[in-house]
């Protein structure tokens, strides 16, 4: 399997988790998108990776982006929990205040 | 075409089909239902790519911990009362444009790179131990990358709990 095959899968699925971040309301929802933006970019990593077997430096680089990634969405649950409590939704259009 | 082609073919399509479910739900938990059969597609695909240890770690931090952080969150901050949690999608013509249009340019880039100037033969790595690989890497070459990571994660879960935790509002 040729390494463009590879990018090509990881272009379709970030340019669909950005169709995810743009058109949806639900800032849960958003957030798969995000989760689906940050696999697009590991696949290049494991992909770049094969290229040189000796050194795996993209699949280390993988494993942080894996890292972060849980974090991110921990903080961001809890953040959307915090926003839910007070403004009683997750539609993104109805928070449009700053100081709560 | 070899079977590892084939796998890949199934796989990729099985994430790209998945992805579009995702995008194209109404039902929030039907896309979050699809979004763990994306992530185990492309764990599949890091196998194929020669990355075992990558895709278990995916397996076990995206679908068993993500995803049900994410379903997690959709019972918390919706009513369950019955029907269906359906969410609206909006700028969907800004949406086809800038995804559209990246799409095109990403595409066109990636045809442009001239691949036969990377070093390797982009063969498969069969034989070679990763995950040896890997844990010598971490405690060696990238200590410091992993010691900020623990770090990152031992704040996240403390900023996560404050955040999301209840105040009393005597003290």
């Amino acid at each position: 399997m040729t390494i463009e095959n590879y990018f090509i899968l990881s272009a379709i699925l970030f340019c669909i988790g950005m169709a995810v971040v743009i058109t949806r309301k639900n800032a849960i929802v958003v957030l798969m998108g995000v989760e689906l933006i940050l696999n697009a970019a590991n696949v290049n990593f494991v992909a770049i990776s094969r290229l040189d077997n000796v050194q795996i430096e993209g699949q280390f680089f993988s494993l942080f982006v894996i890292v972060v990634a849980a974090a991110e969405a921990a903080v961001a649950l809890a953040i959307i929990l915090k926003v839910y409590k007070y403004y009683n939704t997750t539609n993104l259009n109805e928070i449009n205040q700053l100081k709560g | 075409m070899t079977i590892s082609d084939i796998l890949f073919y199934l796989f990729a399509g099985l994430a790209v089909l998945s992805a579009a479910v995702v995008l194209f739900s109404r039902n929030i938990l039907y896309s979050a239902f699809a979004l763990v059969v994306t992530f185990l597609a492309v764990a599949a695909i890091y196998v194929l790519a020669g990355a075992e240890f990558v895709a278990i770690t995916q397996i076990m931090i995206y679908v068993g911990g993500i995803v049900v952080l994410l379903i997690f969150g959709v019972m918390l901050t919706n009513k369950i009362s019955g029907k269906a949690l359906v969410t609206e999608a909006h700028n969907k013509f800004w949406a086809v444009v800038v995804c559209g249009g990246l799409f095109t340019l990403l595409l066109y880039g990636i045809f442009r790179i001239n691949f036969a100037l990377l070093s390797g033969s982009g063969g498969t790595t069969a034989g070679t131990n990763n995950v040896q690989q890997l844990g010598i890497g971490l405690m060696s070459d990238y200590i410091l990358p992993f010691e900020v990571a623990a770090i990152l994660l031992l704040i996240a879960l403390i900023g996560a709990a404050t955040i999301a935790g209840y105040k009393n509002e005597n003290q």
